[in-house]
């Protein structure tokens, strides 16, 4: 039994036309104490017996327009093939509608069950009184309420205008794991048709009738400006229709197509105030990380006292670069101001910011933007910034009617935001058996949130601790963050800081079984033996669900079994975003690179919702984390952003893609993060696996540097 | 500006636009057919992967004028009777993700099918390795692509 309170739950208003209209909300924010109150999905069922679910979460690939309305269909006891899905765009109705932290399905998995389930109740109980019967006879399934012994049956869409006149229950039994439908099943993504056709519009795809297109021309120096332009050339083209200052370090040019706007750009005549990072360089960065070092840095954690234990010590440092997102679809967004008013068609993981942002930059009130949300053609992070859509609402204020701003991927690629390069200093003092008695990890890192202008107090960046993942259960721990600056813009990618965190600590502690002499795996298991809660941070883990994946890891890649000649494996294990998970790399040396042929992978994310989509998202983080860690790495010089394009930033290719096998521990916990674990644990996996090929320790990503 | 006249998906065209913009943005802009996607501009990703006269060619670094008077086949032409063999792969191996790649992924695949119908793992990576996906839905499309061939994909 569930009890959904009163207060939890209140509707939020009546849909066109008759039909029962839920929405529900729930408290959000009360981990600070205070319980603000928001909606968080959104039902319709009409008489004509359509089943409209709302997702409010922002589709870039991970699979929210199906699983989303999965869990909300399983408690409804819906006819699955009869779903229909709307995607919200910015709204007051929803709470946070942002897509992120690997968060859509363990943020809605109780709001949207209690939503179903409190909907399938009313349903009931419409029939029920239709019918002149006890409710205890009658049960729905399949979009329908049966009554057995009598051989009567209504469809939800007959039962609709009554169950809408009804009491919303204060009081709901959710299903039970073993009795689920839909939930757990391989059900075919609703949107993959349509993407396999053409058919599918992405932000990108969207066209509205008089729209223009529009490129802009920024300063390619961090943090410079705009000293002049001159637009003759470009207004001598064909099409080109506008040429106009957009922000300080900003140009737009405005044409009818975007091969017109490019050409106009092309041939702009602008000139650029560097400003004061004009001769940073990489090298700068990195130093200042260094000298970040030897500042006392915040306390993220501690146990015990490190500076006690006494025995052999080891240290290593590691470094990490710049990285960026680099999804396929490049940045766009179209606007369309209108005096009091401004639409806009963002493909955006965070539609509330882009409706806030754009009504600050142009002088609107919030609820005078509108937020449609589009699919998007990838994500990763890089769209939970609202540059776009400020863009285009300024290109559009500007020219006075509809336009569509596209970046193009050197755009993408040298205006981005990145993820933070990053310093990890590692020590451990060796017990007699060889464990770590103590171990220290100090974090030097710029921070994301720091750098713009959002609270880090204690001098901690918020999305860091429960990032920085100490798996092990020690007795004297220790995990210290020294916040660092740096001019280069910061944003949250794929995995945030739990990717650093891994591949220092996951090395590392591959560094200390090497110098114990012991197994790395059967070090890690016993480093983990003792059934444990430990609640480090936001996360409680238990070391048992974290034995569990690598138990299965090793076994599934057997691990106790030899190798043919050549080849060589890796493990690593690594907990972010409430989930566990372990893998194993196999990897034979070919011209002193690593060629990875087998990726053994193993979450432990509570309930999977759909195992399809489960297995995609860890095959993708593993291809995008091989990525990272083969490759990636955005340099800057004299203040500007080295890469361009897909040739000095290249991502894996099919020839390069390893066998990954997928592992689900069975679980009916609450389901956790599924679009992100994936990622930490491989680099650290590859790299022990380098090792143990090559006995050489890789302590820098990325490998291929 | 120039006319230029050229097939597309059966039917013949004719746009007057400046005769080194790209297929892609002909496709895109003029014929407002946007299952062909823009990724690098460079020739780099295979988003924007087309046919003309049957080869497979990136739409974003051909000048239109250099297809005057040939058919280009789209994503939205390929399956001319319904779903291409290759589409319905596409959906059976569930292959996308954010799906942005994917059309140029399929007239890639397409291209490699109708000259070799039941293709080896080598040759699938070689004709395959030209189309970038984020998502990492290699192991996918392979699959896909053995399926299709195996449901006489070249067809």
């Amino acid at each position: 039994m569930s009890p959904l309170s009163r207060r939890d739950f209140v509707a939020a208003g009546v849909a066109a036309g008759a039909g029962l209209v839920i929405g529900f909300y729930l408290p959000h924010g009360s981990q600070s104490g205070r319980k603000v109150f928001s909606p968080n999905a959104y039902l319709r069922i009409t008489p004509d017996n359509k089943v409209t679910i709302v997702v409010a979460r922002s589709e870039m690939g991970q699979g929210v327009r199906t699983a989303l309305p999965m869990i909300l269909a399983e408690e409804l006891e819906a006819d699955w093939k009869q779903i229909e899905i709307e995607q919200a765009g910015a709204s007051t109705l929803f709470g946070d509608q942002t897509t992120g932290g690997s968060a859509s399905i363990r943020t809605t998995w109780d709001p949207m069950r209690k939503a179903g389930a409190a909907a399938r109740e009313m349903l009931i109980s419409a029939a029920a009184l239709t019918w002149g019967m006890p409710r205890s006879g009658c049960t729905a399934e399949n979009s329908s309420v049966k009554h057995t012994a009598s051989n009567r049956r209504l469809t939800y869409g007959e039962l609709a205008e009554k169950a809408s006149t009804l009491p919303i229950p204060t009081d709901v039994t959710l299903k039970q794991s073993k009795d689920y439908k839909i939930v757990g099943q391989r059900l075919p993504r609703l949107d993959t048709p349509a993407k396999v056709t053409g058919e599918a519009i992405f932000g990108i795809d969207f066209r509205m009738p008089g729209m223009k297109f529009s490129v802009l021309s920024r300063c390619p120096v961090i943090g410079g400006k705009l000293a002049s332009f001159d637009d003759k050339d470009s207004k001598k083209l064909a099409g080109v229709s506008y040429v106009g200052k957009i922000s300080d370090a900003a140009v737009a040019v405005v044409a009818d197509s975007v091969w017109g706007a490019m050409e106009g750009r092309r041939v702009l005549n602008v000139s650029w105030d560097d400003g004061p990072n004009k001769d940073l360089n990489t090298s700068a960065v990195m130093a200042s990380l260094k000298q970040g070092a030897s500042k006392k840095g915040a306390s993220l954690y501690s146990a015990g006292d490190v500076a006690k234990a006494t025995g052999r010590r080891i240290s290593a440092e590691y470094e990490l670069p710049f990285m960026a997102h680099a999804p396929m679809e490049p940045g766009n967004c179209t606007a369309h101001f209108q005096g009091t008013k401004c639409e806009l068609w963002a493909p955006t993981q965070v539609p509330q910011d882009c409706r806030d942002s754009v009504a600050s930059a142009i002088g609107l009130d919030p609820d005078q933007v509108k937020v449609n949300v589009t699919l998007m053609g990838g994500g990763f992070g890089r769209r939970l910034e609202h540059d776009y859509a400020v863009e285009a609402a300024l290109v559009s204020k500007a020219i006075s009617g509809p336009v569509k701003v596209l970046w193009t991927r050197e755009d993408d690629m040298r205006f981005s935001t990145y993820r933070p390069a990053s310093l990890h200093q590692l020590g451990a003092t060796l017990d007699g058996a060889g464990f770590p008695a103590a171990l220290t990890h100090r974090i030097i890192s710029p921070s994301i949130s720091g750098q713009k202008g959002q609270p880090t107090p204690g001098g901690v960046d918020p999305d860091l601790p429960d990032e920085a993942g100490p798996v092990y259960p020690l007795p004297n721990y220790s995990i210290e963050y020294v916040m660092t600056e740096t001019p280069v813009p910061l944003g949250w990618m794929r995995s945030v800081y739990a990717l650093q965190s891994a591949f220092a600590l996951e090395s590392f502690i591959d560094e200390l079984a090497v110098a114990a002499g012991k197994d790395p795996l059967q070090y890690r298991l016993h480093l983990l033996a003792r059934d444990q809660d430990l609640q480090y941070f936001t996360t409680t883990w238990h070391t048992a669900r974290m034995r569990g994946v690598l138990q299965l890891a090793a076994d599934k890649a057997g691990w106790d079994k030899p190798l043919p000649a050549g080849r060589y494996r890796g493990v690593a294990c690594f907990g972010c975003f409430a989930s566990y998970m372990a893998e194993v790399v196999e990897i034979s040396m070919e011209n002193d690179q690593p060629r990875v042929h087998r990726v053994v992978a193993v979450v432990d994310c509570g309930q999977v919702v759909n195992p399809s989509i489960l297995e995609q998202q860890i095959q993708g983080g593993i291809i995008y984390a091989l990525s990272n860690a083969l490759r990636a790495k955005i340099t800057i010089e004299k203040g500007r952003v080295v890469q361009g394009n897909f040739d000095d930033y290249a991502p894996l290719r099919m020839e390069e893609t390893p066998v990954v096998e997928v592992y689900a521990v069975p679980s009916t916990e609450a389901p956790s993060g599924i679009g992100e674990p994936s990622v930490p644990p491989l680099a650290p996996a590859l790299c022990n696996a380098i090792y143990s090929a090559t006995k050489k320790r890789i302590r820098a990503l990325p490998i291929l540097s | 500006m120039a006319d230029i006249s050229f097939r597309v998906n059966g039917s013949e065209r004719k746009v007057s636009v400046s005769p080194q913009t790209p297929l892609l943005w002909v496709l895109r802009d003029t014929l407002e057919l946007t299952g062909t996607k823009f990724g690098c501009g460079a020739g780099l990703c295979g988003a924007c992967t087309v046919h003309v006269d049957g080869t497979p060619v990136r739409s974003c670094s051909t000048p239109v004028e250099q297809i005057q008077g040939k058919s280009v086949t789209t994503i939205e032409g390929l399956g001319a009777n319904g779903l291409h063999a290759l589409q319905q792969a596409w959906i059976a191996e569930e292959v996308p993700q954010c799906g942005y790649c994917q059309t140029g992924q399929i007239m890639t695949a397409a291209a490699l099918l109708a000259k070799t119908p039941n293709p080896t793992d080598d040759q699938i990576t070689q004709a395959m390795n030209g189309n970038l996906c984020r998502c990492g839905t290699y192991e996918r499309i392979r699959k896909a692509v053995h399926r299709a061939a195996g449901n006489g994909g070249a067809r």
